[in-house]
Formats: C-alpha cells, sequence, structure tokens
C-alpha cells in the first residue's frame, strides 16, 4: 500500500520513515480503527506468542541504543532487573521531552499514540511488568487528551487490561502528567515527581532504576522513540534491525533541527547514513539567503557546540590519522562522540554569521539557572553565577578575566552534582567560551558591546559613530 | 514556631490579588472534584495515594485558575500528607500557579530555538498590544492584563523547536508567530 502524505508535509527522499510512518499522513487520524486498518498490533499478538526472555534476547540482538540522550542498549538495560526479584516491575515512559532543541516525541504522542501503546505493551511484557505509566510533560494537554482517548480504546479492545489477547497476560497503563520542570526528564527526578514528591534526583548508586526505582521496586524507564522502536525490532526481528546503519548504533532516529536553515524540521533517517554536510545542505536546504554556517549544536542544547569552519582530527582504522571538515562528520552516535560532542536526543541546533555566541550562550545559561533543581550547592549557585557573568559580558560591562571565570566556574560544576544536569549546564559555557573566547573577549570592550553583532549591521553603525 | 518560620510560610501561601479572578470561581470542594481526586487515587499502588498530587493539583488548577492557601490544604487532607509537603510540590513545578492567571493564557517560549526565530520581540508585542507590565513579570511570572482577560508568561522549551517562535494560548500551540498571526488569535479569543 502506497502512503500519500498530506501536501506540503512529503518526506525528503533520503528519509527512512518508520517511526514517523504515519505523521502527516493522508486520511490518517489517532482513532485505533485507522491504526487496525494499517497493520497496527500485529507486533503485540507476535511477541505475545514468544517467551518474555525471548523478547529481550531480541531487542539485546538489535543492539537498540536509547534515543532519549544518552544512547545506553535497551536491551541491555532490561536485563538489570535482579534475577530473583519478588517485588513488582513498573515501565515507565519518559515523554517529558524538555531538551531545548528536541521535539520528536512530540509528533508521536499527538498522531500516532498507539504505536507508542503497542511498543510499551511489548516491552512491559519483556520485562514482566504489569503496572506502566506515561510520564507526560504539562505542555502537551492535547496529547494527553488523545492518549487518554487512546488508551480507553486499546482497553476496549482487549489490547491492555486483564489477559491481554487471551495470553494471560495483564497488563495497565496510565497516564501521569508532569509541571513543567525539565529535570523531570532525568529519571530518577522523574520517578520521585512519580511518587508525589519534589522531584529531586536520586543518589547514585544503584545507577539503574532497574535495580531500585519506583516504590523502591525495579522500574525500567524508556523514551518514547526507544518504545516505539521496541515493536520494530520485533516486526524486522533482532537480526535484521542491526545490520542496519552505523555498526554501534542501528535503526532509524529522528533528528530534529532547528535554527537558522532554509528547511527546518523533523527527519528520519537511518543512523549514520548521513553528514552532517548532507544533512544540512541537501535535506534542509542549506544556510539562509545570503548567509554561512557558524556553528552547530549537535545534540540537544547541553552538548557541546561545534565550530563548522575548523577541521576535526579523525583517526583511521589503520592507525593513522588524518583531517575531516565538519560537514563531513557522519550522524551517529559514536562519530559525534568522537568528534568531541555528543548526539543527545538527535536536536541539531544550526547557527549561522548573523548569531553572536555570548548571546546564544547566555539564553542557555538562563534556561539552566532557572531549570537547576536546587538539590546540589555547585549548580544551584553555580549557574545563577554564569548566567550573571554571561550577562555581565553581554551587556559590556565585564572584565576580560570575566571570560576565564565563566570557564572556572563551569569547571566547578561538572561532575560535582548527583545527576547529569551539573554536566548538561557546564558543557555549553565550555565549549562556546573556548571555541569562540575571541567574542566573549571582544565584548568586553565597552565599545563593542555596543555594536550590533551582524556583519551588516556593524556596517551601518559605523556611519553613526563618525 | 518561630515568628521567622510563620512569616515565611505566610509569604509563601499569601494570596496576591489578580484582576483574572473575576473569570474563575473560588475554590471550593465539590463533589466533582472529589469524585475525580478519588479516581486518580486509584491509578496507583495501594497506599501510595501520595502519588496523585500532581494529578489533583493539576485539575485544581483547570478549574479554579489557581492552587490557593485552601486548596493546598485540601489536596493534603485527602491524601493524608502535611499541607507542607503539598506546598513543597507546589512551588517546585514551574506548571503550578499560586496566582490567579487571565481569562486566557499565554505561555510564550524563550528558549534558544524560539529566542533565534525572534520570541524576545514577540513577547514584548503581546505585552503592549494587551497592556500588560512587563516590569511586574521578573517578580511574578505571571503578568495579567488590567481586564483580566489576558495574561502572560515566558516559558523554557514547548518541544516544537523547528518551527519558532512558539506560543500557547490556554491548551492550543501557535507556531511560526508572525504579528499578524498574534492579532488574529487575539481578536479570536477576545470575541469568543
Amino acid at each position: 500500500m502506497s502512503i500519500t502524505y498530506l501536501p506540503g508535509k512529503e518526506p525528503h527522499p533520503r528519509e527512512t520513515r518508520r517511526i514517523l510512518k504515519n505523521i502527516n499522513r493522508e486520511g490518517w487520524n489517532t482513532s485505533i480503527d485507522c491504526y487496525l486498518a494499517d497493520g497496527g498490533y500485529e507486533e503485540l499478538k507476535k511477541a505475545l506468542g514468544m517467551e518474555p526472555k525471548a523478547v529481550i534476547d531480541e531487542v539485546k540482538k538489535s543492539g537498540l541504543r536509547g534515543r532519549g540522550g544518552a544512547g545506553f542498549p535497551t536491551g541491555v538495560k532490561w536485563t538489570f532487573i535482579p534475577p530473583n526479584n519478588t517485588k513488582p516491575v513498573y515501565l515507565v515512559c519518559n515523554c517529558d521531552e524538555s531538551e531545548p532543541g528536541t521535539f520528536k516525541d512530540r509528533y508521536i504522542v499527538h498522531q500516532d499514540p498507539h504505536q507508542l501503546i503497542e511498543g510499551m505493551v511489548i516491552s512491559s511484557y519483556a520485562v514482566g511488568a504489569h503496572l506502566a505509566y506515561i510520564y507526560m510533560r504539562e505542555e502537551f494537554p492535547i496529547a494527553a487528551e488523545t492518549m487518554l482517548k487512546a488508551l480507553q480504546e486499546a482497553r476496549e479492545r482487549g489490547f491492555l487490561g486483564k489477559n491481554i489477547l487471551g495470553s494471560g497476560y495483564d497488563l495497565e497503563i496510565h497516564l501521569h502528567r508532569g509541571a513543567g520542570a525539565y529535570i523531570c526528564g532525568e529519571e530518577t527526578a522523574l520517578l520521585n515527581s512519580l511518587e508525589g514528591v519534589r522531584p529531586y534526583p536520586r543518589i547514585k548508586p544503584p545507577y539503574f532504576p532497574a535495580a531500585i526505582g519506583l516504590y523502591g521496586c525495579p522500574t525500567i524507564v524508556n523514551n518514547v522513540e526507544s518504545l516505539c522502536q521496541v515493536k520494530h525490532v520485533i516486526a524486522m526481528g533482532g537480526e535484521a534491525y542491526g545490520q542496519e546503519g552505523a555498526k554501534r548504533s542501528p535503526g532509524t532516529r529522528i533528528i530534529g533541527v532547528s535554527g537558522d536553515v532554509q528547511r527546518p524540521g523533523y527527519y528520519e533517517i537511518v543512523s549514520g547514513s548521513m553528514t552532517f554536510g548532507e544533512l544540512l545542505y541537501d535535506v534542509c536546504g542549506g544556510p539562509r539567503e545570503g548567509r554561512e554556517f557558524k556553528a552547530v549544536i549537535p545534540g540537544g542544547s547541553s552538548s557541546k557546540v561545534m565550530r563548522t569552519d575548523v577541521e576535526y582530527k579523525t583517526r583511521n582504522p589503520d592507525g593513522t590519522t588524518g583531517k575531516i571538515s565538519f560537514f563531513d562528520i557522519p550522524l551517529d552516535l559514536d562519530s559525534i562522540a568522537q568528534y568531541g560532542s555528543m548526539s543527545g536526543s538527535g536536536a541539531v541546533i544550526v547557527m549561522d554569521d548573523s548569531r553572536s555566541m555570548p548571546w546564544a550562550l547566555n539564553n542557555i545559561n538562563r534556561f539552566y539557572a532557572h531549570e537547576s533543581c536546587g538539590q546540589c550547592t555547585p549548580c544551584r549557585e553555580g549557574c545563577p553565577w554564569m548566567m550573571k557573568l554571561s550577562t555581565r559580558i553581554l551587556e559590556g560591562k565585564g572584565a576580560p578575566s570575566d571570560v576565564d571565570l565563566l570557564i572556572q566556574v563551569a569547571n566547578q560544576i561538572e561532575g560535582k552534582t548527583v545527576c547529569a544536569f551539573g554536566e548538561a549546564a557546564s558543557w555549553p559555557t565550555q565549549a562556546m567560551v573556548s571555541k569562540f573566547k575571541e567574542e566573549f573577549v571582544a565584548l568586553t570592550d565597552p565599545f563593542n558591546a555596543c555594536l550590533p553583532h551582524s556583519a551588516e549591521g556593524r556596517e551601518q553603525r559605523r556611519y553613526f559613530i563618525r | 514556631m518561630s515568628d521567622y518560620a510563620e512569616n515565611a510560610i505566610d509569604a509563601l501561601i499569601a494570596h496576591h490579588p489578580s484582576p483574572g479572578e473575576q473569570f474563575y470561581p473560588a475554590f471550593e470542594a465539590t463533589p466533582e472534584l472529589d469524585a475525580a481526586a478519588s479516581e486518580y487515587i486509584t491509578h496507583y499502588p495501594e497506599g501510595k495515594q501520595q502519588s496523585a498530587v500532581l494529578p489533583i493539583l493539576h485539575e485544581i488548577q483547570k478549574k479554579f485558575g489557581y492552587i490557593s492557601a485552601d486548596a493546598i490544604t485540601w489536596t493534603a487532607e485527602k491524601l493524608g500528607l502535611t499541607a507542607a509537603h503539598v506546598l513543597g510540590v507546589v512551588t517546585f513545578y514551574p506548571g503550578l500557579r499560586q496566582t490567579c492567571p487571565g481569562k486566557n493564557h499565554i505561555r510564550v517560549c524563550r528558549t534558544l530555538s524560539c529566542a533565534m526565530a525572534g520570541a524576545d520581540s514577540l513577547f514584548n508585542t503581546i505585552c503592549t498590544r494587551l497592556g500588560i507590565d512587563k516590569s511586574s513579570i521578573d517578580h511574578h511570572p505571571i503578568g495579567v492584563s488590567p481586564s483580566g482577560l489576558w495574561s502572560v508568561e515566558g516559558v523554557e522549551c514547548l518541544a516544537n523547536c523547528g518551527f519558532g517562535p512558539n506560543m500557547m494560548v490556554n491548551d492550543i500551540l501557535y507556531e511560526k508567530v508572525t504579528p499578524e498571526l498574534l492579532e488574529e488569535v487575539i481578536l479570536k479569543y477576545q470575541n469568543a
């Protein structure tokens, strides 16, 4: 059956639409009838015919890696449940999507809720959970209604509830809405939020809630996209899924491009099948009229910014080293990590030569100062301090030593906090200041700070100053 | 309890009058609210009713506009918690309000991608157009127009970064907001 998409919303020819297959599809709606007519819940029937252990093995064989940001292998995470466990097991779907730049799960929960439900039922069956929660961010009120309706429909048709499809397996899924806190995307904070206490991240170890999680019981926390991928792993078979794309991060992944490109948007591509140059020029149409790319944040605001005009050192398989331009870096988890950043949740933020880096950093610092939960002192005090410093530099009131101080403060936060928020908050500062130091230092000259940031602006301004 | 502690708690639950209050009923423990709360408690395992605090607070905020001191006490009693615990939850989340918003609440995303697309000027335009004092927003997260019909709040990432600037009016998201679209949306809600 050929699929047609709504006019103006067609996928790019280089995309492989799997998770986003039904997004903006002609004649598609969120009802279960529409989903069933398209062959929905077939993988659930297949999975329920297998042993739970076999489902886990299939996911492990596929090499599926989590799509939430850390990229931890999903199948391996599932095996961390203690073997002689007697407590109930819970599955929690992390739909808090709050990393700036990320906008992939939005489309799944708004337009294809049954895909997520099917993936969740399969995953819950595999790990032996009988109660699962979808932790959805508060900013998706329409999706919450859609999801409640979809859950009710699934219950009525026997895909959820007692004795699912006659297999003797019971599962109930509930929706739990957050309330606008970024920290709730951190899995242990999310569990605290679900427990109804102030959502401070929990002290590690245990490093994985699979050992001790919700209500002190083993809990598996997975991202929306990861859970949807499980359905496709079952459909394709683990072996076949693992063959596709980059060797160590197989499958498709959704890349959300925002910022200064001709065609920003969400693109589902086979991991490693494209370089940054192909993504930004062929798929996204290149920079805006008369502009050039300057910097790219490859994985959400917390990943380290990358300059587009420098060469990166590369190591060939035979041990020799070479140089590679930014636009030749392949888009997969390990390659981006190799060149000093991280692919995170696949959120690519592009900045062209009209953007001032101190301004961008100040915006990011304000975000982290606002969202720090306040549990650990280095982060609670350091994030607002970094924000004040970058504001001061931006206003032209900073001294050149403030630029170094900014990096020092960031270094004092990194690795000194309970959760990964400390790293998330300090990496942008470290990377931006070290890679674009000249811009920060230039602003500490009060005269320069009054100048507009863009080249044309400066050109115009020249006449006023004279 | 020391005077200092008492004053601190008083400050946390103090009522801040807002012109928006005329559009929302005052908090009252209605039977429907009680039924909804009891329903939420069943979503969680036996003895874990504390988990229902967020859904119940959402229900209260949806009906009454904000979470008042009475609402906090009622929720605490319903779930067998202390009022301080519920207050701790309310003050943590930016999505839970302790002041009443206007009849229509606008949330403008101000995080990097939207800011690059012009969120700051959108925010300023909204404030000017609706007669909201922007300087007051620094102290209270929400600015309410004198008529009580509108309120505006700058929020972090609405997760639609590819299509900025974004704003949410009540439950509906508007993307790629231009001054023309803003005017259209304002008129639509004003006449509703």
